[in-house]
Order: C-alpha cells, then structure tokens, then sequence
C-alpha cells in the first residue's frame, strides 16, 4: 500500500502551482487506489486460508480508520484559508470526488437501494432529487458563491444582507438542519461498527467518532477533503462489485445499469404469478385473521386480558396435571408472565400487534408492484383516483424539497468555496454530479437485481434449506429480517418474509454468494460514506459558531489561531453533543433516519434557497425581506412538521389532530416553505428601501467571475 | 465600477442559458413526473417513466450541468470578464 503512506501523503500538501499539484494529486490516488485494491486481494487471500469473519472485519475497520486519521494527521493546519476552505486550490475534479463522498450518506450507501426495493418506482424521488438538485446548485449558487470567496454561507448573507440578523437567522438554520442530518450519519457510524466488530452500539459510536474528529479537529477543510477523496474511491469500488457480479450471475453482462430493465420484466411477471398464487393467499388470510383477532381483542381490552390469563393459567395446570416435560411447563409459566401486565400495556401491545399483522394482509408481502408509477387507479372508483392523486403529488413534492435542499444545504454549498477559481467551481459541479451520478446509476439496478434473486431463488425454498446468511442475519437483528413459516406448510412465501431496507446492500455480497471479504468491504464502504459526511457536518456547524457568531459578531479583532482553536474546540463539543442524541435514540428506538434526513432537507430548503438565490438575481431584495422570508419559510416548514409527524408531535407536545394541506406528507414540509419564503421577501423588498450602492456593487461583483477595478471580497 | 454594455449583454445571455436549461430540467423531472403513468410504454425493457426516473433524467442532469460550465466558461473569456487562473 505504497500510496497510503505518510511521506507521499504529507509532500503532496507542500506542492505548489495549480499543474505541478494537480499532477501530483493523480499520482498518489492512483497508488491509493492500487494499494486498497491490493489489500483486498490479499484479505481474499488469506480468508481462503482461514481467516475468521470477525478478524476480516475488524481488520477492514481499523485499517480504514487509521487510514483517514493519517490523512487527517498529515494535513493538520492552523491557517485560516487552510482550514476553513483547503487553501482555495482543490482541483475541480478531485472536489468533485470530494463533494460525492460528503454529499452520499449512509442513507445513500445503505438505505437508498433498500427503499428502492421496498418501494419500486416510488423510490426513485430519492434518485432524482438527490442529483437534479445539482443543476441548481451549478444554475443559481456555485458560480457566484466561488466569485464572494468567504468561508461559510451566513458570510454570503451578512454582506448581501448587510448586517448581523441576516447573518444570525442563517447561523440558526444551518446549524439546526446540520444537526439533525449529523445524528443520523453517527446513528450510521454505530450500527456499521456494530456490525463489523462486534462490539456494544455505544462503542461503536465513539470508534466512529474518533475516526471523525481525528480528521476534521486537525486539518479542517483540507484534512476532511482530501480524507473524503479517500473515502470516495472506497465507497464507490465497494458499491460496484457486488451489483456486477449479480448481474453477471443472472445475465451474463457485467454492466448492470444497461441490462436491470430486462430483469424488471421478469420481475413484473413474477409479481404477477406471486399475487395470484395461493400459497401466498394462505399467508394473507393468517395475517387477516390476526387483524380480526385484535380488533376483538381490543374492543374488550379488560375482558380479553382476564380470558388469555385464564387460558394461561389453565394450560399450565393441564401439563402439570398431565405430568407433561419440564420444559413445556416452563414454556407455559413464560408465555404466562409475557402477557401484558395492565389494560394499558395490553392496549399498547395489541394495538402494535394489528397494525403489524395488517401491514402483510397486502399482496407482495406489502410491497408495491416494482414498476408501477404512484399507487391507486386514474380509471378507477373515487378512492383509487384520490389515492392516484396524493400518491403522485407527494412523489413530485418529495422530489421538489429533495432537490431543492440539495441546493441549500451549507455542507455541500461550503465546498464550492474551496476551488482555486470560478471556472473551476462551475465544472466542479458537473464532477461532483458525475461521481454521485456513478453511484445512483447503479442503485435502482441493485435493487432490481436483488429482488430477482429474492422472488426466484429463495421465494419457495424449503424452510431447512434456506441459505445460511437469511438465519444469520435474522439473529443479528430481528427488526431487519424475520421469516416464519406462518402457513405451516415448510416453504418460504414471499408473505412469510419481513425484510429491513437497510439490510439489501450490505447483503447483497452475501446474496450473491460472494466471499466475506467483499461483505467486509462493502461495510467499510458504508462506513466511508458515513463518516465523510459526518466530517463535512461538523465541520459546517463548528465553522457556523466561531467564525460567524464569535468571530464576525463577538469578536472581530480575534487573531486567526485563537479562531480556529475555537472552531475546534467546538467541533468536539458537538461532536460529543450529535453523538450522544444518536445514542439516545438508538436507546429509546424512535430513530427514523429518513425521517431525519428528509426534514433536515426541507429545513434548509425553506430556510436558504430564497434568500440565495435572489440575493444573486434580484439587486432589490433587502435585509428587512430576506430575514423575514427566512423565517417564514423555516417557521412554516417547522409548523406543519410538527403538528403532523408523529415523532415531531410528541418531541413539541402538539395534540390537535393531524390536518394535512391537500394529502402531502410531512416528509416534503418544504413545499410550502420555499414558495412561502420567496413570496415574503419579493413582497417586504418591494415595501422597503432599496439596498445601499455597496450592496448593489457586491451582487454585481459576484455575477462577474472578473471585473476590472473589483472590490475584493475575499476572506482570509 | 461601471459596467459597460458588453457586461450586460454578458448577464442576460447567463440570464437566457439559465432559463433554457432550468427549463430543461423542469421537462424531464416534473412533466415526465406528472404524466408517469401514461409513458409506459417499453423502452429497452424498462417502462419508459421509468427509466426516465432511474436513468434518463439523471443523464440530463449531467449534460445541463456540462454545457452551462463550458458555455459560460467560453462566455467569460468573450466578454473579458474571465479570471487570471494561475498554473
């Protein structure tokens, strides 16, 4: 592994001139990119020699690790333009490479293909908000960000929005959506790391996080940037691999992307057989004699309670009576003391109960057709055409607050600050969009791919002749996969299966029948993707409290060292903080990292992309307007979030009943928020003074990548 | 600073590319969106709404964002106002 040394490592940060780095740059990747190719061959190797699992991915966590913290230790910096934008000469292409890994989370790497999979067509909002949002960015932002040249995005509002409350509001909200996507990617972090070793979640988290700090508290930008170049080659070989091998396994072509819509067909016939076949009608009556259980169950709740304690009770008498094996008798006692303890728990626990079981009395195990646009029926009665309706409209919502937030989100916007000019931040985009396009390319063929393997290779196997991977994947985490044969007839039906998202790509090589090792890199890709994102997020917040709140609005004579001491400080701090509440919702179980994800979209949808945008477009928007119109569209984004998800409604305590604007979801808040947001501050532009001339010479200086006789705007 | 009428005829042309290729990318996400159900027809296998979804748009996306970088790149140096790049 010649190219992940230190020495190689730390020249290539003391190089100067754009050319002689840039090349330089290609020389130490392309080792980097050999010697983790290498590594994996040899760990291939000597699995085949003996090797156990648990040594194959420990080796893949702590090699990586280290390998980040090295990267992280030899570019450590305590320069301002270091450390807040590496320098200003990060080639277009590698913070192309750099963007892809900050951008693709561990919702990407891992849950992206499973949504795909559970939900077919309706999946795809993901595919194609998270890279049309890109055409935005490189329309509206990058450009004339790059050309402003200061180092966080409430610095663009400051000086466009001349004062500290525009400034402020825009601290508020980037922390807020970077927080909340944060304790996702540690949530992420934790679960893979689990995963990998072994070790307790709480462990886990703070392997996690040492990878993260070591990176990001040392170098700043440029530690986590060239970590994140890093971190992309591995995510994306460790995604690659296993989808080609599946396709190369059921169609002979190595190239999934140009085959998976043949394999769609036969899925869609598959689907056809399995929703006609009675075996798996005689799982969907079980599940709907469960649901008519409960609901008997829960009409008498007090009455129930005393019959299944009774019956309890009694079979354990008639086995003791019928002098029955110890065991059975104490089979009995613990199905008796399982029994909920009070009317309230029973309530509690049937109700979850019925709606489990009425979540599989759907066909396909409750999964819809793969590819069937929006659910419901256009030609169909009132209540199939009103579901067609809402189903399309949340799916073109989503898409909407998915691609503008992309836009918006101060983690990916902060990276077009870091190229070495204007030219090179506008084909950094078409980069970075390129090196995710890769990765998301490739997901909706994963997850066809994967459902072809499930439908016609294991759907009907005997239950004693499942592969080895379902059984140990069920006692990893019986919320990510469950089958039970719940017919009784001793094959697996598609109804008797219950399959987490999150478990489809880090089962995949598995599925495939691939060697361990490639499972062990796949996790370590997922682990890249986490924590590169992490790095970014942490480091968006840190920047967010002391360079623009101590620096710009406590302090603006504070020497550069004493800055970026206090940028780092902070770091650990919230670092500390994010991990601590992915802790506690792992504890307490409410996690829904979608959820998480979605909203912190929607957030910085409503809350920056207005404000942006027409500080850019529209010389005539003014501070009183854009503070407002941030508010506005955050508060409101806020508002219907909270009086409408549940999660949110227990966190703020909100008990009014759940009133939905035209059946969209609360998931996609920000449409709403961002027509809201631009309303209000055309409209109070328009009722206040025009911006003075400085401002006026600002919008026009970053709308020109040059201007003879310039105002410098730069930050250093 | 004054900007002279080669500057402004700079802005609207970055204006007019703007709205060509936004309304580009409007087409394919949202009018493909709306009307996925009727494109259904077969294309290589997929359903074309589809495809469109899964990789057709996203194609388009990579081509909007490489077009408006070369053109405005070259619309830089047209109109002077490129940067001194060092190398």
């Amino acid at each position: 592994m010649a190219g992940m040394t230190p020495e190689t490592e730390g020249g290539m940060f003391g190089a100067s001139g754009n050319a002689a780095f840039r090349k330089q740059l290609n020389k130490v990747y392309t080792w980097y990119t050999g010697g983790f190719l290498i590594f994996i061959v040899v760990l291939a190797i000597l699995e085949q020699m003996g090797l156990p699992r648990n040594w194959i991915g420990f080796i893949f966590l702590v090699a990586t690790v280290l390998l980040y913290a090295g990267i992280g230790i030899m570019s450590r910096t305590n320069d301002a333009a270091e450390y807040y934008v590496a320098g200003r000469r990060v080639p277009a292409m590698y913070n192309g490479m750099a963007t892809g890994a900050d951008w693709m989370s561990a919702a990407s790497f891992i849950g992206m293909a499973g949504t795909l999979y559970l939900q077919g067509y309706g999946g795809l909002a993901f595919i194609m908000g998270w890279t049309g949002g890109y055409c935005l960015v490189a329309l509206f932002l990058a450009p004339y960000l790059r050309k402003f040249g200061q180092f966080t995005i409430p610095d663009f509002l400051g000086a466009r929005y001349g004062g500290n409350l525009a400034r402020l509001v825009g601290i508020l909200i980037a922390i807020v959506c970077s927080f909340v996507y944060v304790v996702a990617q540690i949530y992420g972090v934790g679960l893979i790391t689990t995963r990998l070793t072994g070790v307790d979640f709480s462990i886990g988290i703070f392997l996690g996080l040492g990878g993260i700090l070591v990176c990001s508290f040392l170098g700043g930008m440029r530690a986590v940037t060239w970590t994140q170049v890093a971190q992309y080659i591995i995510l994306i070989i460790a995604y690659m691999i296993p989808v080609v091998w599946l396709s190369v396994k059921q169609t002979g072509v190595p190239i999934p992307q140009a085959v998976y819509g043949y394999q769609l067909q036969k899925v869609t016939e598959k689907e056809k057989a399995l929703i006609d076949d009675p075996k798996e009608k005689e799982v969907i009556a079980v599940f709907k004699a469960r649901v008519d259980e409960m609901d008997a169950k829960l009409k008498d709740v007090k009455g129930a309670l005393e019959a299944d304690k009774a019956a309890a009770t009694k079979k354990i008498e008639d086995l003791k009576a019928a002098n029955a094996p110890a065991a059975d008798i104490a089979a009995a006692e613990k199905a008796l003391a399982a029994l909920p303890k009070d009317e309230e728990a029973a309530k509690k626990a049937w109700t979850a109960a019925r709606t489990a079981a009425a979540a599989r009395t759907a066909p396909l195990g409750g999964m819809p057709r793969h590819a069937q646009q929006f659910a419901g029926n256009p030609a169909g009665d009132e209540k199939a055409k009103a579901a067609y309706e809402t189903s399309r409209l949340n799916f073109l919502a989503l898409v909407f607050c998915l691609m503008v937030g992309t836009a918006a989100l101060p983690h990916i916007l902060m990276r077009y600050y870091t190229t070495p000019s204007v030219k090179q931040a506008r084909s950094s985009v078409t980069w970075s969009l390129f090196f995710i396009f890769l990765l998301y390319f490739t997901a909706p063929a994963l997850a066809v791919l994967v459902k072809y393997e499930i439908f016609t290779v294991l759907v009907g196997t005997p239950f004693d002749k499942l592969p080895a991977w379902v059984s140990q994947w069920a006692s990893v985490d019986p919320t990510l996969l469950t089958v039970t044969d719940v017919n009784k007839d001793g094959i697996l039906q598609l109804g008797e299966m219950r399959i987490g998202g999150d478990i489809i790509v880090l089962a995949t090589p598995e599925i495939g029948g691939l060697p361990y090792v490639i499972s062990g890199m796949v996790a370590a890709g997922g682990l890249a993707a986490a924590l590169s994102t992490a790095d970014g997020l942490l480091l968006t917040i840190a920047n967010a409290l002391s360079h623009d709140l101590y620096y710009k609005m406590i302090d603006p004579n504070a020497p550069t060292s004493r800055r970026v001491m206090i940028s780092k400080i902070l770091l650990l701090v919230v670092a500390l903080a994010a991990a601590y509440t992915a802790y506690t919702v792992y504890v307490t179980k409410q996690a829904d990292i979608l959820f998480l994800v979605s909203a912190a979209f929607s957030f910085a949808a409503a809350g920056f992309f207005p404000a942006l945008v027409l500080g850019i477009f529209w010389k005539r928007a003014t501070a009183a307007g854009a503070v407002l119109g941030m508010l506005a569209g955050f508060g409101i984004t806020l508002y219907y979030m909270a009086s409408n998800h549940p999660w949110m409604r227990t966190i703020f305590g909100v008990t009014d009943p759940v009133s939905l604007w035209n059946g969209i979801l609360p998931i996609s808040a920000g449409v709403f928020g961002v027509p809201l947001g631009f309303a209000v501050i055309i409209l109070v532009s328009l009722f206040t003074p025009a911006p003075n001339k400085e401002v006026q010479e600002l919008v026009e200086h970053v709308r020109y990548p040059s201007l003879a006789g310039d105002i410098d705007t730069r930050a250093t | 600073m004054q900007l002279t009428e080669s500057h402004r005829q700079y802005w609207r042309k970055n204006l007019n590319i703007t709205a060509w290729l936004l309304l580009a990318w409007f087409v394919v996400t949202y009018v493909v969106g709306f009307y996925a159900r009727d494109l259904s027809f077969t294309f290589f296998g997929w359903p074309f709404s589809f495809w469109v979804a899964s990789q057709g748009s996203l194609i388009v996306y990579v081509v909007i964002i490489w077009f408006y970088a070369r053109y405005m790149n070259q619309l830089d140096e047209e109109h002077g106002v490129a940067e001194v790049e060092e190398d």
